[in-house]
């Protein structure tokens, strides 16, 4: 039990996807000037992220390892990502449309966010013992992912009233309160379970 | 000559990583020192250049319908050949890149010009697009690259400047680094293209 506990703080806090390990920053910096929209994605991200960490588990083992076949890693990976994300939003379009209408437009971004694939690679390279623990794993990215969006966004909402000398508005004074986010978070890197 | 506009518009105007700020993960992940930068970035262009010229010559037998689907098929092949060739020549940089090598497929900056011109084009101006662009993403991730590394390291391409009296910014080279650089960089960068062009300012 510790050690699943652990594995979901380590992929959440200290190793975070965003902050640490450059995971997922198109989005990051794309869809987070409204605290609203950044959760939207956020949750989105994790519905996705975990399913398709699932998958794409069953699949490196089921098929690619199976049959030698190893070196089609990044291809299988990107189309089974790409064709679950068309199936969610399909999917959620027919059974749920109060859902679809919130998440819909995060949807088609996520197949090229480069958080969901990372992370599927991730899940193989790091040599977990069964599928509970890469789920435990997903789902700490996944909620680091979100958290960092969520209070990057709150940053940003801020920022927009703030007095920003000219050269640096938008862009690049986004990014350094990202390096100064960034920098809070190291902090937890001596935070050990 | 379009060509040489269209390498410029690249390298410059449309600078990938500094202006058009597509591909941001590798731009921040690798970029801890001068030569990771510069392999990521000719890693990325090969995979560019291969795509849109692909993508080009496939553009009138891709059906419109699931041409993205087809795209990602094409870049992904790239992406795998290149993997396996770092493997086999260029460990070392192979070793340090790691998982941002297969993430090329999703850098945003290859989706988007297959999109956006390869699938328009005939090959040759696919070629010179994907060279503008790839050039420029190379010397955006350098010049980071560098930067990270002479106030990260005291160092430039692996080669001490200050010798050992030099006490390093070690957070320069850790992960805040990467985004503080580059956003003072491109406030530099507004700096100087507002001086050049005083209409643009304010």
């Amino acid at each position: 039990m510790m050690g699943l506990f652990s594995i979901f703080i380590g992929a959440a806090l200290v190793n975070n996807f965003v902050l640490s390990k450059f995971l997922g920053i198109c989005p990051f910096l794309g869809v987070s000037k409204k605290v609203g929209t950044s959760l939207g994605m956020g949750i989105a991200v994790t519905f996705v992220m975990t399913l398709a960490s699932v998958i794409t588990y069953v699949v490196h083992y089921a098929i690619l390892d199976n049959y030698e076949i190893l070196y089609l890693q990044t291809i299988a990976f990107i189309l089974v990502i790409a064709a679950l994300v068309q199936f969610v939003e399909m999917f959620l379009k027919k059974s749920s449309p109060s859902l679809y209408e919130a998440l819909g437009v995060f949807l088609p971004l996520i197949t090229t966010n480069c958080a969901v694939l990372g992370l599927a690679i991730i899940n193989i390279t790091e040599g977990f013992e069964n599928i509970i623990e890469v789920i435990v794993n997903s789902l700490g990215a996944a909620v680091g992912f979100t958290i960092a969006i969520v209070l990057f966004a709150g940053i940003r909402e801020r920022l927009e009233i703030a007095d920003v000398p000219e050269p640096l508005k938008g862009v690049p004074i986004a990014l350094i309160t990202a390096g100064l986010m960034s920098i809070a978070f190291l902090g937890f890197s001596s935070l050990s379970i | 000559m379009d060509y040489i506009k269209a390498l410029k518009n690249g390298v410059l105007d449309e600078n990938p990583a500094f202006v058009q700020l597509l591909g941001m993960c590798p731009t921040l992940a690798v970029t801890t020192s001068a030569i990771n930068g510069m392999g990521m970035g000719a890693a990325t262009t090969a995979v560019l250049l291969g795509s849109n010229l692909v993508i080009s010559l496939l553009r009138k037998v891709i059906p419109d319908k699931i041409r993205i689907p087809a795209f990602i098929v094409v870049i992904a092949t790239f992406v795998t050949i290149i993997d396996m060739f770092m493997n086999a020549f260029a460990y070392d940089l192979y070793r340090s890149l790691g998982l941002f090598i297969p993430l090329i497929v999703v850098n945003c900056l290859i989706l988007g010009r297959a999109e956006s011109f390869a699938s328009k084009n005939a090959p040759l101006p696919s070629i010179v697009d994907g060279l503008g662009m790839g050039v420029g993403f190379t010397l955006a991730l350098t010049i980071l690259g560098m930067v990270r590394e002479l106030f990260g390291a005291g160092s430039i391409f692996g080669f001490s400047l200050f010798g050992e009296a030099f006490k390093p910014a070690l957070v320069m080279i850790l992960p805040p680094g990467a985004f503080i650089a580059l956003g003072l960089l491109i406030a530099l960068i507004n700096v100087v293209t507002r001086k050049h062009d005083p209409k643009k300012g304010v």
